[in-house]
């Protein structure tokens, strides 16, 4: 147990903790801006692997860590446009288009994947990103290897929950995409157009997701497999119930997963004699213990999962 | 920015004239000489939705400082036609000219870019947020960052102008339905309107509300703007209208100035025949079938918003219960439906205690519920008329554990003619009918079912003479059938017309009771404004 409390553990749990929240910030960001605008992207799932995929074969291709990135970001957007015509131009169910984008894109990526690298033995891999020290800041005793010895996609993903929450909440393309998402009527009677809005904001929102995705790929790790995923997107979406559609919290809520996620990594190392199934299973646990407190007083966004059209009244 | 306004009339270009509607423009002491050009004109203006045709051949203009009604039945095509004006349909053929200008609108965006703004039947705002931010959405004029300190001075200034006073930083959902009503107002002004469109206004105002409004119109007229006011309160055109203007069935009828026309001859024009004027004929009333003691219920805010009150129905009597909005009767009608817990007292129908907080046990014991709030508790408005007419009682309809689809067709084409609800056919989903429509299917439902007791809140809220008309007919069809009958209302001549006692509700309290016969208006408006009986005491 003093093993736990010393200062190395601490620096690497927390810098584990930021590593394993990135992705999901990315993705609850993502989310957040769809659904503010009254989308539920359940393509998330799919978008983030897409992203992953897409990435790293970009990657391995060029050579270029950030034209991989890039690469994600546009998978990202056009998978979150083809969701933005199922729903917002056509109208059809939110959850049936968004399942059936995850499971697309799952299969379109592993196709791709194989279609670029074949099935080898060992799978390829790509020099991944390495950690930026930040100058003077990452010279803090514990805090700075933690906080700021990271993968510059790190600092993006932190850097982006203000940027969200001054959007939102301090400019006129804020109040336009939460009218929208509270009440696409209103906002089409003073001249907001609802489907451009929901279609800019899924788009973005892709983007988010396929390079949460690319992070997977390119730092967490260095090669595509197809798992690698694993439910971030789907708890991003809890995290966004759980920070109540609020750039801000949203993001606390990854940071406490991604810090019981790095915790119970270390109790599996420290060899607790317990199934590490267990160990596993902690923080979507705990995500669902958090959710049924925090979600009672909830205020979704009124119009979420709507379709909006004019000529039909309500 | 009125200055600019002068020099923007002067800039006009000569329209196409019409002698005829021009000549029945009340000639007021303006600055002009000549009859001022058509700000608005509107040209054989045809809209249809699949089957119904909604307008037809509809010629409608607007001059500037003119306040213009639209009365037409319910289902008649107000709306639709200034939905056309506001751009937010697109209609199949006509043209409309702004300032004798040729113009498309493609969104309300273009409308509003001509100045155009609107105060929609059902309101447009944003619960969760709050005044100025719903005041302010979509205006930002190519800015990025919403500047809330200009936003504020404006909407200050707009409120000192005219006279609308709301908090700018209160939630929306915290002010009255009233204060709402401003809300929608200010947001027109805001964006420069000089066209204003008031879609049924003061369907939810009280009359001093109405009152205040009408004197912000005036002043907004005075200034040059010209205003359409659809109301189907006919007093109230008198009031506040120059012209008048009558579609029925989606076409114009009739135009007339109002100063040469009455209430009489605009009933006459708007249902087609003339009305009778129904006042219910006093009746021996029986035992007391609905019995409510010592009833208290908390508002959405925690306070006591109905108080300690005690009211008996009983049955063959129609007892009107009137009030400003806001005492209350809102509170009372949930807990009378169940859809609110008392903090205490009883509810009793027919001898025996309702349990609270229990909507199926009023169904089961035959209470007539017409709620207040039609588009939320009384409908369901993506389900089919028929379906809706059958909502509480579908367990009639049923053939070997299955909806008898045939019968539930059969009641809805029978209450739909008995009610005339105007629908494109029986599975038409609700939220295509019109505001009126979608009211008298909850009557129909309701009143049809042969209740014992009938709570009705607002009954006749948004519905034209002729369909107020049938209504009232309605309930005192089923008081002298034995039915006991609460009706809440806003609406003074209603509870004169209908109730053979009239209790008086403020501040969650009963004021006073009288019986029709002895009660006079005078007293019952002193009741309603808190005021007790002057000379007894
Ligand atoms: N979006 C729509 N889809 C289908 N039908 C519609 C739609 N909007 C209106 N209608 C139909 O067009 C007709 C005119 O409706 P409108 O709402 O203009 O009536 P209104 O005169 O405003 O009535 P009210 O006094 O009840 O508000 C009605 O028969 C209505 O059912
Ligand atoms: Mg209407």
């Amino acid at each position: 147990m003093d093993h736990i409390l010393s200062a190395t553990f601490l620096t690497g749990l927390l810098a584990a903790m930021m590593r394993m929240a990135t992705p999901i910030i990315f993705g609850t960001l993502g989310e957040i801006l769809s659904e503010r605008a009254g989308v539920l992207n359940l393509g998330i799932e799919g978008i983030m692997l897409m992203g992953a995929m897409s990435g790293f074969l970009t990657t391995l291709h060029t050579g270029s860590l950030w034209l991989g990135v890039a690469a994600a970001a546009l998978s990202g957007v056009l998978l979150a446009l083809l969701m933005a015509l199922l729903t917002v131009t056509l109208g059809l169910s939110q959850h049936v288009s968004g399942l059936g984008i995850t499971l697309f894109s799952t299969g379109l990526a592993m196709f791709i994947y194989r279609l670029s690298v074949g099935s080898p033995v060992n799978p390829p891999t790509v020099t991944p990103f390495t950690q930026v020290a930040l100058p003077a800041l990452s010279s803090i005793p514990i805090l700075g290897e933690a906080f700021f010895t990271q993968y510059a996609l790190v600092y993006v993903a932190f850097l982006l929950i203000p940027v969200l929450w001054v959007l939102l909440y301090r400019t006129t393309w804020g109040l336009a995409i939460r009218t929208v998402g509270e009440n696409p009527f209103a906002a089409d009677t003073v001249g907001i157009s609802v489907p451009l809005v929901r279609t800019l904001c899924l788009a973005a929102g892709g983007a988010l997701m396929g390079v949460g995705g690319a992070f997977l790929t390119l730092a967490h790790q260095n090669m595509f497999l197809i798992d690698v995923v694993g439910g971030r997107g789907w708890i991003s979406i809890a995290m966004v119930i759980f920070g109540n559609w609020d750039p801000v919290r949203g993001a606390a809520g990854a940071l406490i997963f991604g810090l019981l996620d790095a915790f119970q990594l270390r109790l599996q190392a420290l060899g607790v004699d317990l199934p590490f199934h267990l160990f596993l299973a902690l923080p979507y646990v705990l995500t669902v213990v958090a959710l049924v407190g925090v979600s009672r007083k909830s205020s979704a966004p009124a119009a979420l999962l709507k379709p909006y059209r004019r000529e039909e009244k309500g | 920015m009125p200055t600019t306004v002068m020099t923007e009339r002067i800039a006009v270009r000569s329209p196409q004239k019409s002698p005829a509607v021009r000549a029945s423009f009340p000639v007021k002491a303006r600055e002009q000489e000549q009859v001022p050009e058509p700000v608005v004109e509107m040209r054989a203006i045809r809209k249809t939705f699949l089957d119904v045709v909604a307008n037809e051949r509809v010629n409608f203009s607007l001059r500037p400082g003119e306040i213009c009604a639209l009365l037409g039945e319910n289902g008649a095509g107000k709306t639709t036609l200034m939905n056309i004006l506001f751009g937010y349909y697109a209609a199949d053929e006509g043209e409309i000219l702004i300032h004798g200008k040729k113009v498309s609108f493609a969104s309300p965006r273009d409308a509003i870019a001509c100045r155009i703004g609107m105060v929609h039947q059902h309101f447009t705002l944003v619960p969760s947020q709050t005044v100025l931010e719903n005041v302010v959405v979509g205006s930002s004029g190519g800015r990025f960052f919403l500047d809330m300190k200009r936003a504020r001075e404006k909407l200050c200034a707009l409120q000192k102008r005219f006279g609308l006073a709301v908090d700018p930083d209160a939630p929306v959902w915290t002010l009255p339905i009233g204060g709402q009503q401003k809300v929608e107002i200010l947001k027109a002004l805001y964006r420069d309107a000089r066209i204003l469109i008031l879609d049924e206004p003061t369907a939810v105002l009280a009359p001093l509300e109405t009152r205040e409004l009408f004197d912000t119109l005036r002043t907004l007229a005075a200034e040059g703007c010209s205003i359409v006011f659809i109301s189907h309160k006919l007093y109230e055109v008198m009031e506040i209208a120059h012209r008048v203007v009558v579609l029925a069935k989606g076409v114009i009828c009739a135009e007339r100035s109002v100063s040469e026309t009455d209430e009489r001859e605009l009933a006459n024009l708007m249902v087609g025949h003339e009305l009778a004027g129904k006042t219910a004929t006093a009746r021996k009333a029986g035992a007391a079938l609905l019995s409510v003691s010592r009833l208290t219920v908390r508002n959405d805010k925690g306070l006591d918003a109905v108080k300690d009150l005690s009211l008996d129905v009983h049955s063959g009597e129609v007892v009107g219960l009137a009030g400003v909005s806001g005492n209350g009767q809102m509170e009372l009608a949930d807990a009378l439906f169940g859809l609110r817990v008392p903090t205490s007292g009883t509810i009793v129908l027919d001898g025996a205690a309702l349990p609270d907080g229990n909507p199926k046990s009023r169904v089961d014991r035959h209470m007539g519920r017409i709620p207040e709030d039609r588009m939320t508790t009384g409908l369901m408005l993506d389900l089919s008329v028929e379906d809706n007419l059958v909502m509480e009682h579908h367990g009639d309809f049923r053939r070997s554990g299955m909806l008898d689809r045939e019968a539930i067709g059969d009641h809805a084409e029978g209450l739909m003619c008995d009610f005339g609800i105007k629908a494109d056919g029986r599975r038409a989903p609700a939220r295509t009918l019109s505001g009126g429509n979608l009211q008298k299917i909850i009557l129909a439902r309701e009143l049809s079912a042969d209740p014992k007791v009938v709570v009705a809140a607002q009954p006749t809220r948004g519905l034209d003479v002729g369909a107020i008309e049938y209504v009232h007919g309605r309930i005192l069809e089923a008081r002298d059938r034995g039915a006991a009958t609460l009706l809440i209302s806003e609406d003074l001549d209603e509870i004169f017309a209908l109730s053979d006692r009239i209790a008086v509700l403020y501040e969650g309290r009963i004021m006073g009771i009288a019986d029709r016969k002895y009660a006079t208006k005078e007293q019952i408006g002193l009741w309603m404004s808190g005021i007790r009986d002057v000379l007894c005491a």
